[in-house]
């Protein structure tokens, strides 16, 4: 039997084990620097300290998301025999072969919290970023139209997100993702209706775009209708007739809450800076050439308010990163044994003042990952400022 | 201003309207009855228990017509039982043997706000007796949090780009970044566990009596509120909430220093405290007004996660536990105050943008 390890060990074993994670920071770093002139917004980037910190952060953990299966060193499911609540750096008893220690020690299941840390942050990232980004197309769809045409539409509009908006965060979650509501229509019909907003913003960015050139249009507008339906049949109603797209109803459940609560954010966001930029000459020129609504909304305002739609996006992330953690916290719309870092959590906390290394090892990631995207935000909103 | 605020008020209600009804609509889905019927009536009932146990207690008239009863427009059921006496809503709320001693109509309107399945009392006394607990918390996490965020809002934003103003600024987005189910369990792991953290270093300093600094349980506190109990859960919500403040006060008063009236103070010779507390503050707090105001029901997410972390039973608690059992008319109640909490501070923070801002007080 092996001593346990001291914490420089247990450091120095971290810091090799997440060789890949370091390995492709440095690559994409030493490159995002040579090149940061030639990279836009992007490049710029890398002027701010703040931005570069931030953007390291979410590398880091996005980096820790790909390679999860090349870093943790034990199944984050497996119960291990005299692992229960080991303290951090704890020999297993019988390593069989595996990995000798469990790094960061046991929970209460004696499974090993580093391997469910880094596995936890491939289930945040895997729902984060793209509800996140439904969120904006939804908000962009209806934000335009709202702030470029107004009148009856806009009331409406504006009403129905206010009516969301009053609703209480936790609340909504406690009634929309509950185990009798996966098996009703609702998730279904919600999914159907937002999960149909991404296909016709494509439509309509394309067509507004394209519509003078029939031939192209058709091609392009063809291929983003039969991969965007294709997509929408396997994730709104599991129907795809090839399998590939699907999501199973729980993680439904979720991905819907968190877009139906984001959404109404963004939408008036953007009916706000689509209500400042349509005063501006270049919209009343495009006017008087003579385009068309959709056109001047997609194709000379969005273009224009991406500034601060970018900065937006990525507090918004880590935003939808802090949801998704309350929800495993209390529970709701999670697998039994999910790794992710917000039922890790809830897990912890019952013998917290005990064994507390269960429940802040995911709690410490999931602070990082969002302080990172913060961090991210501010440096892009100070490099997006200088010009 | 008086059209202003009627039009508003008028808004208001029909959002609760709306709110309320999709409450009712989520929390009486055939499903969520099926399971009130199996928590009531015996968990192994079968599917035709579980239809006439509905029907006795009322739950299998239409929805809308049972959200009318609920607000007090419609009138409630009635049914006449094997002996002939007659039962219903209002008899069983109001708990009359008479059947003609009940009112017909018995709802929100009538002050009726039914019982709760969960803690087997009447709906107002349970609310009433937590929002008073919850008061309390949301007392001390805003004497907490207001000043603070203020504070270091004000100290970054004055000179800007300074070294205090980096420090602050990080400070401030990094509190925006801990949610208070990380916060807790750091302060709980840090502050207030016997084996861990600082309470067994100060225990063999023999500079603290007990075995833990601070309370990681909040429970004692609903009869005698003291530092070592209540600090934990208030730091808690008070850090969450205080970043995003802080941020909107230190974007609000460095516009407020860039102004001309500031230049010409300077120019004057007013010495640079004067100018910040005298001719710049009161700019500058109109924007974290309202913010303050929007904060508030914001917070209601904090209390739940808090009052469930330090297991305080307080409106959170209560949310949490009616959500967890279904318990229909709780939830309802506890869905009209929380909403009822968004819609007030929404309109205060209206009349007072509009109050405090005198280019829009005069047009």
């Amino acid at each position: 039997m092996t001593d346990p390890l001291g914490w420089l060990e247990i450091l120095g074993r971290l810091f090799i084990q997440l060789w890949p994670v370091w390995a492709a920071l440095v690559v994409l770093y030493a490159l995002s620097i040579t090149y940061k002139r030639r990279l836009g917004l992007y490049g710029k980037l890398f002027d701010s300290t703040v931005g570069m910190i931030g953007f390291a952060l979410v590398m880091f953990w996005v980096f820790a998301a790909l390679f999860a299966d090349m870093i943790i060193t034990h199944d984050p499911l497996g119960q291990f025999s005299g692992m229960r609540n080991a303290a951090p750096g704890s020999p297993l008893r019988d390593p069989a072969g595996g990995y000798e220690f469990f790094l960061l020690g046991g929970d209460a299941l004696a499974r090993d919290v580093f391997s469910r840390m880094v596995a936890g942050s491939r289930e945040v990232l895997r729902i984060a970023p793209f509800a996140a980004m439904i969120s904006f197309m939804i908000g962009i769809s209806l934000g335009l139209p709202a702030g470029y045409i107004g009148g009856r539409l806009d009331t409406l509009l504006t009403f129905t997100a206010n009516l969301v908006l009053a609703f209480p965060v936790i609340l909504l979650f406690f009634l929309l993702v509950a185990p009798e509501i996966q098996n009703t229509a609702i998730p279904r019909v919600m999914a159907g209706i937002l999960f149909l907003m991404p296909v016709l913003f494509f439509t309509v960015l394309l067509n507004a775009r394209l519509f003078t050139q029939p031939m192209k249009r058709n091609l392009y507008v063809g291929a983003v209708l039969v991969v965007g339906l294709w997509a929408y049949s396997g994730l709104a109603f599991n129907a795809d007739p090839l399998g590939v797209w699907g999501m199973s109803p729980n993680l439904l459940n979720v991905f819907v809450a968190v877009v139906f609560v984001n959404a109404p954010t963004v939408f008036r966001i953007v009916r706000g800076i689509t209500m400042d930029i349509k005063t501006r000459d270049y919209v009343a020129a495009a006017q008087t050439r003579g385009e068309g609504p959709w056109y001047i909304m997609l194709w000379e305002i969005l273009p224009n308010a991406r500034g601060p739609l970018i900065v937006d996006f990525c507090l918004r992330i880590g935003y939808t990163t802090i949801l998704l953690g309350t929800l495993g916290f209390f529970g709701l719309g999670v697998a039994p044994e999910s790794p992710d870092w917000g039922s890790t959590i809830n897990q912890g906390r019952r013998l917290l003042t005990v064994y507390p290394h269960a429940a802040l090892a995911p709690a410490l990631a999931l602070m990082s990952l969002v302080l990172g995207l913060n961090l991210l935000a501010d440096g892009l909103r100070e490099e997006s400022l200088k010009d | 201003m008086v059209s202003f605020l009627l039009r508003r008020i008028g808004v208001m209600l029909v959002t609760a309207l709306c709110l309320t009804f999709i409450v009712f609509y989520l929390t009486n889905l055939p499903a969520k009855l099926d399971t009130l019927a199996k928590t009531q009536a015996g968990s192994r009932i079968s599917d035709a228990e579980v239809a006439s146990w509905l029907e006795r207690n009322g739950y299998n008239r239409p929805m809308l017509l049972r959200y009318g009863e609920w607000l007090g427009v419609a009138p409630g059921w009635t049914r006449e039982q094997a002996d002939g006496s007659v039962t219903g809503r209002c008899q069983q709320l109001t708990d009359s043997t008479e059947p003609e001693a009940a009112p017909t109509r018995c709802g929100l309107f009538q002050g009726y706000w039914g019982n709760s399945t969960r803690f087997r009392a009447p709906v107002s006394e349970v609310v009433g007796a937590r929002l008073g607990a919850t008061g309390l918390l949301m007392m001390w996490v805003l004497i907490v949090m207001v000043p603070m965020a203020l504070i270091v809002g004000v100290l970054a934003g004055m000179r800007e780009g300074s070294r205090t103003d980096r420090g602050l600024s990080t400070f401030a987005i990094a509190s925006t970044a801990t949610p208070e189910y990380v916060s807790g369990v750091v302060f709980i792991a840090l502050l207030a566990s016997s084996t861990i953290g600082l309470s067994p270093l100060l225990v063999s300093w023999g500079w603290i009596d007990g075995p833990v600094l601070f309370q990681g349980n909040a429970r004692s506190a609903l009869e005698k509120i003291t530092f070592w109990n209540f600090a934990l859960p208030v730091m808690t919500i008070a850090l969450y909430g205080m970043g995003y403040i802080a941020r909107i006060t230190r974007a609000s008063m460095t516009e407020v220093m860039t102004q001309q009236y500031i230049r010409t103070a300077r120019l004057k010779g007013v010495s640079f405290t004067n100018i910040v507390l005298r001719h710049a503050l009161r700019n500058a707090l109109i924007a974290p007004f309202t913010v303050i105001m929007l904060q508030i029901p914001w917070l209601l997410n904090g209390v739940v996660i808090v009052e469930v972390l330090f297991s305080y039973p307080g409106f959170g608690w209560t949310l949490f536990e009616a959500a967890a059992n279904n318990d229909i008319e709780l939830l309802l109640a506890a869905s009209v105050v929380a909403v009822l909490v968004v819609l007030v501070t929404q309109l205060i923070s209206d009349i007072g943008y509009v109050w405090l801002n005198p280019r829009i007080r005069i047009s």
